[in-house]
């Protein structure tokens, strides 16, 4: 099912937390949303799932409105509210069994599925154990749990990995692109690596509104559209070397990056390569080129640069 | 209707889970039970077949246990976070409200239906007036339900659970004797409206063994009021600006 936020405002007091943010997410799709601490990606997802109405906007998942069919919505997506909010008090199965109920699953399919749900999320040692006597990993593997439990079409999560050890993010992180092959998933992080390592398309939101939308190369196409490369060339004087590459007619910018070896960095002008010039000039001089490599632009650099001003 | 009692069976688990109910449930009883039959206006003083002074006894009993019942029920839920939780699975407000509003409710009858020994007794003893009686516990019973709605109310209002007690007491003592003591003050229409808003009022008709609609409406009214300001409450997190 589709996800189709159309200009969404939600104000708190003369605050605006989300500012007219519009995006779609489509079926089988896992989008990251990325931005700094209070950007506005919980109440976005709180919107979604019905939590908070926001005061201008419409939100559509499939043929529902979430103004006008908040409890097909509700049925429909598995959420995971942001620091996990669970009853300590209940013990791991009467906690699912009550969600399960909430969730109207008939009585023969319930059993099934909460073990299922056991069994997925890695729960079978701790599933008589209350809520309340486990690790913060496990408490996570019940949120997940919890919001998988009907087998929804449409997955949110905010921060479905915060307290998790590293091979505990591992695990979560594929369970995640599994049940993102048929379902529709929208997930936050302030963690770049994760969401480049688990969502299909990014979206960055900062100060409530949407500033970036695209794959993780895209966005790094995005911020900076200038050829870097990395340039290794034997056989030749540096310094004449040096002068060659920065007369070429694409060159912006040659760096000498090591102190020995004949190591350069050259950043061509916007929208221009030099990699031809460069395998021209050597052949002409007589020079080895044994190096050549792109350099990307880090994610991190991307989002600093559109989060940061 | 099945999402109500959903919500409610999970109440009342988590209240004999915590011991709390059976904790309220035995001091009920010594309470009410000390006050009948051992200390003070004692059945065996008035020499009447009747459970009057159970019923005086019930009446602040209820009125300091219920807070104490239902000052957890939303405050818990916003301080925990878990009230995000439920409210996006498929629950409304009000279902939210009707659940935990049943839940204690449900708990108060236990109780009160633990002491039908006192009324078995007494009826053994002597000739009494089952109609009054019958009419007591559903006195008891209509008063519960209107400081669990207030109660109810109270815990919507805040995160804090003392502050949620503190407020259901504080708005419970005006109906329960605060508007009786002022409607003794004024005169005419001021004392009347004073006198219809104060409980005492209709509590003590329906102990007599009288009934009228005008007591059934006024305990009507009240548990709307308060189960109706709680959900505003709720959905108050989209009233903002």
């Amino acid at each position: 099912m589709d996800i189709i936020v159309e200009n969404i405002t939600k104000r708190f007091g003369s605050q605006k937390a989300v500012d007219n943010v519009s995006f779609r997410v489509n079926t089988g799709e896992i989008v990251g949303f990325l931005g700094p601490n209070g950007a506005g990606k919980s109440t976005t997802m709180r919107a979604i799932t019905c939590f908070l109405s926001p005061n201008e906007g419409d939100i559509r998942i499939g043929d529902y409105s979430i103004h006008q069919h908040p409890e097909e919505i509700k049925r429909i997506i598995g959420y995971l509210p942001e620091l996990n909010p669970l009853y300590q008090d209940m013990p791991v199965l009467d906690y699912l069994k009550f969600i399960a109920e909430l969730h109207g699953i008939p009585k023969i399919k319930r059993i099934q599925r909460i073990l299922k749900m056991v069994h997925t999320c890695g729960l079978e040692g701790e599933k008589h154990k209350k809520i309340g006597e486990l690790s913060r990993g496990y408490k996570q593997r019940v949120g997940l749990a919890q919001a998988l439990i009907h087998d929804p079409q449409v997955l949110i999560l905010d921060e479905p990995t915060s307290g998790l050890d590293p091979n505990q993010i591992i695990e979560i992180r594929e369970l995640i692109r599994e049940i993102g092959r048929e379902k529709t998933v929208i997930l936050s992080s302030h963690i770049l690596a994760e969401v480049e390592a688990t969502c299909d398309r990014i979206l960055i939101i900062n100060k409530g509104r949407i500033v970036a939308d695209g794959t993780s190369s895209d966005l790094r196409k995005r911020a900076q559209n200038k050829e870097i490369l990395k340039l290794t060339i034997e056989e030749g004087e540096r310094n004449v070397i040096y002068k060659t590459l920065q007369s070429m007619k694409n060159t912006d910018l040659v760096d000498i990056i090591s102190q020995s070896g004949n190591t350069f960095e050259l950043q061509s002008k916007p929208g221009t390569s030099s990699r031809r010039d460069i395998f021209r000039i050597c052949v002409d001089q007589g020079w080895i080129l044994t190096e050549m490599t792109p350099t990307e632009t880090k994610l991190e650099d991307v989002f600093r640069l559109l989060t940061m001003n | 209707m099945v999402t109500i009692w959903i919500i409610t069976k999970r109440e009342l688990k988590s209240f004999f889970d915590s011991l709390l109910a059976y904790i309220m449930i035995i001091a009920f009883l010594v309470f009410t039970g000390l006050f009948t039959w051992m200390i003070g206006q004692t059945i065996f003083l008035v020499k009447q077949a009747s459970l009057q002074s159970f019923f005086g006894v019930s009446y602040w009993a209820l009125f300091i246990f219920i807070p104490a019942l239902s000052m957890k029920l939303i405050a818990e839920e916003r301080s925990s976070g878990t009230l995000e939780l439920i409210l996006t699975k498929p629950v409304s407000d009000a279902q939210l409200v009707m659940g935990k509003f049943l839940a204690v409710l449900i708990l108060v009858l236990l109780s009160l239906a633990l002491t039908l020994p006192y009324y078995i007794t007494v009826a053994s003893i002597g000739p009494i007036d089952h109609g009054a009686t019958i009419l007591g516990y559903l006195g008891l019973v209509l008063m519960s339900a209107a400081y669990i709605s207030i109660g109810i109310f109270a815990s919507s209002v805040t995160n804090n659970q003392i502050i949620s007690f503190l407020l259901a007491l504080f708005i419970g003592i005006f109906f329960h004797l605060i508007f009786d003591i002022l409607a003794r003050y004024f005169p005419g229409f001021i004392g009347n409206t004073l006198n219809y808003l104060s409980l005492s009022t209709h509590y003590e008709s329906l102990t007599r063994g009288v009934i009228d609609s005008k007591d059934l409406i006024y305990f009507a009214s009240l548990i709307v009021l308060g189960l109706f300001g709680a959900e505003m409450m709720i959905g108050r997190r989209n009233l903002t600006d």
